[in-house]
């Protein structure tokens, strides 16, 4: 187990920059997912540090040791990929005891080792299937069986879910994060989907363009975006811009060009800040009729009359489309009490929920 | 059984020996001209048969009366001259095909394509050009002069095909294979040649029976003094008939052979977890 440490990374393919002087620290056992669109390096920076790609300049420290010229064979990495990347002409036993034999370990020992693993990853007793006789899912479970029987100090996961399908993919989110719990190994997890490092992270990093946008909690990167991209990029998202007209602890006051007026969360504005407050589905309170007890009086903070424009009924909610005044906005809904289209509707936007960016992409 | 089956199962009866027909039909015409001593018009079957061409070609008579000689030497030369011609031909694609799928080599795609010119032509002008060049350096009308003009010609299967194959197997595996430990060469080993191997083997059948069949360009820069089976067929057999169809009949062998070979090491592959 280590830390794992990238310094000043940067990387170009001809004329473009796909890192651009990355400084990046993953502590002993913690899980970072890189997370960003395709094209903003996550997978460019995965593929330096599995020793497939050489920076340009920069380094990448495994504890003390300095791997940024040592092959990929030597720097003690596991590696998860994409497409399982478990080789058709051996066994699951084969497969896992592969890297074992390249250590020129006893054959009991392998034995033992290849038995434990595949404890870990539920997977007993399939040692004798090819890897075309398992699911896709079961696949996945050997491909990181595989990178994690060698006890690497560091793990890690290029788009480890992305061919799986949506239930399945759920379940093993869940099951990535017990194993990392359990095995404490230090893991860096590339992935595009916003929910799934959510769930898994102990911290999120998110890149645009080979630069990091903001790093943290997966709670701080929902709650508190540093910008506009970061607040886009985690779900479905409308911008209000306006500017700033007070300012109270975190708490603004903003006053869009609408004559709207919105309080929100954010720091280090002043009175006059051009800025953006990210509107998202699940931030919205729809209140019932209005003159229900619960209703606060007219004028209160972030109240507004809507409009529905569209309903959608997926199952388990509604999906909303509000009208206010010209803007339109996303919003979600308890499927037990449904509003028409037409049907006029107030809302109610928690200041805590809702994020208040600078209004441009600068970080 | 019911009715519908047995119809069921005599339809794909007569569909398969009506496949053996056409398939080995034209191949048993030649059998029974090597064996026809005797085979006047109109007769359907000859009136004579016995095995005294396939004794002369092979060497065990010499029967003035026949006249053809003994085709053994001529076989081994082409024997020699295909073994030789698959080994150093794969020697050369396999590496050559492996760059050109893994790495971006500039020009790549104009490489392959020159691979492709002596097959994408008329052979004969290319062939006499060689003949001048070959004179010129002392390769003409000698067995290494042969060798590599056949692997001129068959070097286009080998290096399309070898190529081919490679780039068809996920670079991650050879990734994965280093990730846990292995060297770049050993992860080759281990990884990409064995699930390369069917297809670099069927480039080597390509290969082998290109050298075995080639004639056109045998024919410029052999003769007069390597003289392989093909031409063999064509100067010393001139229109007896018989003795045509034991040459054809023996250069089947070494093919099918190989073929089979090849279709057995195969086969374990597949069984060994390809499918």
């Amino acid at each position: 187990m280590s830390e794992l440490r990238l310094q000043n990374l940067t990387i170009r393919y001809g004329k473009v920059t796909a890192l651009d002087g990355l400084d990046l620290v993953i502590h002993d056992g913690e899980l970072v997912t890189l997370l960003g669109p395709s094209g903003c390096g996550k997978t460019t920076t995965l593929r330096s540090v599995s020793g497939f790609l050489v920076p340009e300049s920069g380094d990448i420290f495994i504890g003390e040791r300095r791997v940024t010229d040592i092959p990929p064979e030597r720097r003690g990495i596991g590696l998860v990929f994409q497409n399982y990347a478990l080789w058709p002409h051996m066994t699951v036993h084969q497969n896992l005891a592969f890297g074992l034999e390249m250590r020129r370990l006893p054959a009991s020992v392998i034995a033992e080792k290849v038995r434990a693993v595949l404890g870990v990853v539920k997977l007993e007793g399939f040692g004798d299937r090819f890897p075309r006789q398992l699911s896709g899912g079961q696949q996945q479970r050997v491909a990181l069986a595989r990178a994690v029987v060698l006890e690497p100090d560091i793990l890690l996961l290029d788009e480890p879910l992305s061919n799986l399908d949506a239930l399945l993919r759920e379940q093993m989110r869940f099951e990535i994060a017990q194993i990392h719990k359990r095995l404490g190994i230090t893991t860096m997890y590339v992935t595009h989907d916003q929910t799934e490092a959510m769930v898994i992270s102990d911290r999120i990093v998110i890149l645009s363009n080979g630069r990091i946008m903001q790093q943290g909690s997966p709670e701080e990167i929902y709650l508190r975006p540093a910008n506009k991209f970061v607040a886009g990029f985690m779900g479905t998202t409308t911008f209000l811009s306006g500017t700033v007209s007070s300012v109270d602890g975190e708490r603004c006051l903003i006053r869009t060009a609408d004559g709207l007026e919105l309080v929100g969360s954010g720091r280090g504005f002043t009175v006059g800040s051009r800025v953006s407050a990210a509107v998202r589905p699940e931030s919205i309170e729809l209140l019932s009729a209005a003159g229900s007890a619960a209703t606060a009086a007219p004028g209160a903070v972030n109240r507004f009359e809507t409009v529905v424009d569209r309903a959608f009924f997926t199952g388990e909610l509604v999906d909303y489309q509000l009208r206010l005044g010209p803007i339109f906005l996303r919003a979600r809904g308890d499927a037990s009490r449904i509003h028409r289209a037409e049907e006029r509707v107030s809302i109610r936007i928690d200041p805590a929920r809702l994020p208040i960016v600078p209004d441009s992409d600068a970080a | 059984m019911s009715m519908t089956r047995i119809l069921k199962k005599t339809l794909e009866l007569v569909l398969l020996v009506l496949c053996i027909l056409a398939v080995f039909g034209p191949m048993m015409s030649l059998v029974i001209w090597s064996v026809a001593q005797t085979w006047y018009w109109p007769s359907a079957l000859p009136q004579k048969v016995g095995f005294d061409y396939w004794k002369q070609a092979l060497g065990v008579q010499k029967s003035m009366a026949i006249g053809a000689v003994s085709i053994v030497p001529a076989f081994l030369l082409s024997l020699s001259i295909a073994v030789v011609t698959v080994v150093v031909g794969m020697a050369l694609a396999v590496p050559a095909g492996y760059a050109l799928a893994k790495y971006r080599i500039p020009f790549g795609g104009l490489i392959l394509f020159l691979f492709l010119m002596p097959n994408a032509f008329p052979q004969q002008p290319i062939f006499v050009n060689l003949l001048q060049t070959f004179t010129r350096i002392g390769l003409a009308g000698t067995v290494p002069g042969v060798i590599l003009l056949h692997i001129l010609v068959g070097l286009v299967f080998g290096v399309w095909i070898t190529s081919a194959t490679f780039r068809s197997i996920p670079p991650s595996l050879e990734e994965a294979a280093r990730s846990v430990g292995a060297t770049a060469p050993k992860a080759f080993y281990r990884i990409t040649l064995p699930l390369a191997a069917p297809g670099l083997l069927s480039s080597a059948v390509f290969v082998f029976i290109t050298s075995l069949d080639e004639f056109t360009g045998t024919f410029f820069i052999g003769l007069p003094f390597v003289s392989t089976l093909p031409l063999t067929l064509y100067s010393s057999s001139g229109y007896n008939m018989q003795f045509a169809s034991v040459i054809a009949l023996i250069l089947l062998v070494p093919s099918v052979a190989f073929m089979l070979l090849i279709q057995r090491v195969l086969k374990a592959e597949y069984v060994g977890g390809m499918g």
